[in-house]
């Protein structure tokens, strides 16, 4: 039995033969000067209840200390607390590997979970994921095993070739309401949908979940349309509009499809059981015998059948509906979730660093993702390419700079850094899903993914290259140069 | 906006006599550091005189050994010039980096050598091709023209007409752009002219654009990477911010300095 103890910075890492048996974490959260809508949840409720990773850890200590300073207030960004949470566990992962000397893949091997569902000691019960399914497609995709190759052939151009990997895990579409409630929030986390179905047959859809660039326009109607077999031009989406929408709980922390889908969806189970209600009353058939596919509703075995604007039409005149049975086809749904959604996935990046100036390329980044269910893979796409550009700005670019007398210096885009097309690489982007239990459609969530999983590959593919782990983020130029000066002063130089 | 009084000069004594009348009046031609400057209230100028539609004031001319640019010819007419590609290419590279095309589109080299900003590409150019810079009052050598931080030896109210730049026997120029404004962090040119090698360094120094002699001599000895590779700038004459320390910019004007003998 070996036991040994990994330290890095304000964490500490206890393994037994390479099992991870113990993570303690100290931590400092700057809020900034004034307390704002949700900067304290941050670097608490978001951020220690992940600090469990992909990885079978019995025991996590966390010690958060939140400080007012006289900078600017802080809230939510992008992730929100996660990508602090998988900073800390995948720069620790790559540090326990490089110092046991072990393959940093067979380390986090080793100790992924892997039966379901499970439940870390800082409250999380995961449940459901495949973490070896994306690690293995995100090392195939990048052609992981022939890396040496690639880095010998870099060092005869006088480049520096790293290569980093994240193995991520996030908690989307925050839930159950009572939950929140017992932790002190003001208010609910469900969603809500209402499923018009007009006297034509057309579907006016209202949701609390707004889209203000998501695309929600687009996949919420493909699930109406899908569900049904109508053309998608007959499904509209309504939302922010407050004179028409009922009440809604909004868009964020990657809750639209899992949580805004789900409430539209169980809406959708109404109207049909009302549907074949009234298609078996008109057809004379058992309700059991009535099947909607492509736009009919017929009853199976059988070519007896109308149209699905005919039974609309049927709901509204109720000229012949079931005794007892209210005109109209109209319903709606509050969803509550019953627990988090918890995408997933492995994120390799290979960069090289010029070691005479710093400066650093990413050569390719590779993203295999875990969503469960997915309805728009081309949006998906969308959310994961916003979402690395985001997270490599930060690893790489961004950076709010204030002096010793708390001028802030980076006050405009002439000072901070923010990434430009040309400063990012193509991304491969691929997916390995299981199916979200939780949810009637399966999903997991897209939105905040690239932004949590990739500051840390990024950081721990430049730190391979530059064979050093004094980097801090923003890995500008002259920090990566500064950190290169500390292996010897002459490589630079050279 | 405030209130201001624009109007567009004839010519350049038309000009002249304009800016004499004003309160505090500004030449404006591209605006592309005025404009931004005014917005954040850090200048608020009675008079704009637009220079911009001189027509003496625009064009490019080769003459033998001398290439004269006229002082309202944007960056985006230098990068593009025939002229220029053909006599002076590394002087067509430069102005088609500078700024972004919106910028290059607007900005002139008489509106960026007066400003005399410490990142900017031209005072680096003019300074190794040891060019003239020509006002509507004299003439005055580039050695000579560019003090400090954003400061020249301008008189107020003095119009540069136009800018004379030596063809060199061969020039190169390396720029380490800033990561957020691409301004150049360090900015390198090597040119050797008929009397010498001229090394001009911008974006680095303490009081902006400078010559490094000792790198001049070494080249005039041996134009080779060797003859410089050991020359350091002191760093007590080059500047740092949040983008780079002193030392990580002298060591880039190193490498800059490398990388333009180099590709001469």
């Amino acid at each position: 039995m070996r036991m040994v103890e990994i330290t890095f910075r304000w964490l500490k890492l206890v393994l037994i033969d390479n099992n991870i048996v113990g993570l303690k974490v100290n931590t400092k959260a700057n809020l900034g000067a004034y307390m704002s809508l949700f900067s304290s949840a941050v670097p608490t409720y978001l951020y220690a209840t992940l600090l469990s990773g992909q990885y079978n850890i019995s025991n996590i200590y966390c010690d958060v200390q939140a400080v007012y300073t006289n900078t600017a207030p802080v809230d939510a960004y992008r992730g929100a607390g996660r990508p602090e949470a998988c900073y800390l566990v995948e720069r620790i992962m790559e540090t326990a590997a490089r110092e046991l000397g072990v393959s940093p893949v067979e380390l986090r091997r080793q100790n992924f979970i892997t039966e379901f569902p499970h439940e870390t000691p800082v409250i999380m019960t995961y449940d459901v994921g495949d973490y070896a399914a994306n690690l293995e497609q995100a090392m195939e995709a990048s052609n992981y095993n022939s890396f040496n190759k690639r880095r010998v052939e870099a060092q005869k151009r006088g480049k520096l070739r790293g290569l980093g990997m994240s193995c991520y895990i996030e908690a989307c579409g925050i839930a159950p309401s009572a939950a929140v409630g017992s932790l002190g929030a003001g208010v609910g986390l469900w969603e809500s949908a209402e499923v018009r179905v007009n006297p034509v047959g057309t579907i006016e859809v209202l949701t609390g979940s707004h889209s203000h660039g998501q695309g929600h326009e687009t996949t919420f109607a493909q699930v109406v349309a899908d569900r049904f077999g109508l053309p998608i031009d007959n499904i509209q989406i309504v939302h922010g509009d407050t004179d028409k929408v009922q009440m809604g709980m909004g868009t964020y922390g990657s809750r639209s499809g899992a949580v805004g889908m789900s409430a539209i969806a169980k809406a959708l189970d109404k109207v049909e059981a009302k549907v074949k209600k009234i298609a078996a009353h008109v057809l004379e058939a058992e309700e059991s015998e009535i099947i909607i596919e492509s736009g009919e509703v017929k009853v199976s075995g059988t070519n007896k059948g109308m149209g699905w604007h005919e039974v609309g039409l049927a709901a509204y005149t109720g000229h012949n509906l079931p005794e007892g049975m209210e005109p109209g086809l109209k319903e709606g749904c509050f969803y509550d979730p019953v627990n988090f959604t918890f995408p997933s996935g492995c994120y390799i990046c290979e960069v090289e660093v010029d070691p005479e100036t710093g400066v650093t390329d990413i050569i390719q980044f590779v993203a295999s993702d875990d969503f469960g269910t997915i309805i728009n893979p081309m949006i998906v796409e969308g959310q994961v390419h916003g979402g690395l550009a985001q997270g490599i700005g930060q690893a790489m670019y961004e950076n709010v700079v204030y002096d010793t007398e708390g001028q802030l210096l980076s006050a405009s885009y002439m000072d901070y850094t923010m990434p430009r097309a040309d400063d990012l690489p193509m991304y491969q982007v691929m997916h390995k899903s299981t199916v979200c239990p939780s949810n009637p459609l399966g999903i997991k969530g897209c939105g905040e993914a690239g932004a949590i999983g990739s500051p840390p590959a990024v950081i721990n593919a430049i730190t391979d290259a530059i064979g050093n782990n004094s980097l801090e983020m923003p890995a500008s130029p002259a920090n990566v140069w500064a950190a290169l000066q500390l292996n010897s002063p002459k490589l630079a130089a050279e | 906006m405030y209130d201001l009084q624009y109007y567009k000069a004839k010519n350049v004594d038309d000009a002249a006599a304009k800016i004499n009348q004003a309160k505090d009046g500004k030449y404006i031609a591209g605006g592309q550091t005025l404009i931004p400057t005014m917005k954040a209230r850090l200048a608020s100028p009675s008079d704009l005189i637009d220079i911009s539609q001189i027509d003496s004031m625009t064009g490019i001319k080769v003459t033998g050994s001398e290439i004269i640019i006229n002082a309202s010819t944007t960056h985006d007419e230098v990068a593009n010039s025939l002229e220029v590609q053909r006599v002076i290419p590394v002087l067509s590279d430069l102005a088609g980096n500078i700024g972004d095309p919106a910028v290059r589109a607007r900005g002139t080299i008489g509106g960026s050598v007066a400003n005399n900003d410490p990142a900017a590409d031209y005072p680096a150019i003019c300074l190794g091709l040891d060019a003239t810079i020509i006002t509507n009052l004299r003439e005055i050598n580039a050695n000579d023209f560019f003090e400090s931080f954003f400061e020249t030896s301008l008189k107020d109210d003095e119009l540069i007409v136009a800018i004379k730049l030596n063809v060199p026997i061969k020039a190169a120029y390396k720029k380490f752009p800033n990561p957020a404004s691409r301004y150049a962090m360090v900015g390198v040119f090597i040119g050797i002219l008929e009397n010498g090698a001229r090394v001009s360094i911008t974006g680095a120094g303490n009081t902006g654009v400078f010559r490094s002699l000792d790198m001049e001599k070494a080249l005039e000895k041996d134009f080779s990477v060797a003859a410089i590779s050991n020359i350091k700038v002191p760093l007590s004459e080059i500047m740092f911010d949040l983008h780079g320390s002193a030392e990580y910019r002298a060591h880039l004007i190193g490498v800059m300095a490398k990388r333009a003998v180099m590709s001469c």
